[in-house]
């Protein structure tokens, strides 16, 4: 089981990464990943670029932190965290969560957990440029929601074999 | 000990990051905010509301009331917003 965290100013190869993911092991059986970009609007201004600044101190082993409590949850064989941080335009990416597993469902899942705890708890912050200027981009409270329904960051137990959320993507499983 | 500041956090306390030797009597995260307050307007600016204060001790997420020790690095940012 390996955990690969990497925090960096350039751009990183979405098909390399997951390659590696499943590289000689041949117990994976699908990755699931997810891969944030940056978006051109914000609300109805204009982005022509964020900042990201971070805690280096912090962050790696936050991130760590983050995808060994998936590891524990669920039966991964792998999990790649790779988060950007510097001056980003729009439709670069800044951030890719993998995860490696025999089925899908410990994939999907600890995919999205990886993402919303990585939303709440990795010590990063993005600055928006728009023609009205610079401004800090205020946490959602959606975020804070969303990492919720994950209950509280216990490490004992196994994924639920059901997530508590309905809707679309599960119901293409 | 060392403080470090991040994003908007930063921009009204002034300073990124500085090492303070506040009294004996400061002994937790919430003390130290106190003391900090009465140094300089820009740090009564940053912690006006601590609702949008988060902090960490040693790189770990930690609470106002988490006990303080010489050597220590506290960071003070606001919520994240990563990802």
């Amino acid at each position: 089981m390996g955990i690969v965290i990497r925090v960096q100013r350039e751009d990183f190869d979405v098909g390399a990464e997951l390659d590696r993911l499943a590289a000689d092991r041949g117990s994976v059986g699908g990755l699931c990943a997810f891969v944030g970009l940056v978006r051109d609007m914000s609300g109805q201004r204009a982005i022509s670029a964020i900042e990201l600044e971070h805690y280096p101190a912090m962050t790696e082993r936050a991130l760590e932190g983050i995808a060994a409590q998936a590891s524990a949850r669920w039966p991964l064989d792998g999990s790649v965290v790779i988060h950007r941080f510097g001056r980003l335009e729009p439709g670069e990416r800044i951030v890719l969560v993998g995860t490696a597993s025999a089925h899908r469902q410990a994939a999907f899942e600890a995919c999205e957990f990886i993402v919303d705890w990585l939303k709440t708890k990795a010590p990063f912050w993005k600055r928006e440029h728009t023609d009205a200027g610079r401004r800090w981009v205020e946490a959602r409270a959606s975020d804070t929601a969303a990492v919720g329904r994950w209950g509280r960051g216990d490490a004992a137990g196994r994924g639920p074999s059901k997530s508590a959320r309905g809707g679309p993507k599960k119901a293409a499983e | 000990m060392k403080i470090v500041y991040f994003a908007w956090l930063r921009e009204k306390a002034g300073v990124s990051e500085e090492t303070v030797s506040p009294p004996d009597s400061v002994n937790d995260v919430r003390g130290l905010i106190e003391w900090l307050r009465a140094r300089a307007p820009g740090y009564a600016g940053a912690f006006e509301d601590l609702s949008v204060v988060r902090v960490a001790v040693n790189q770990e997420y930690a609470t106002l009331d988490a006990r303080l020790a010489h050597g220590d690095e506290i960071a003070f940012f606001p919520p994240v917003t990563g990802g």
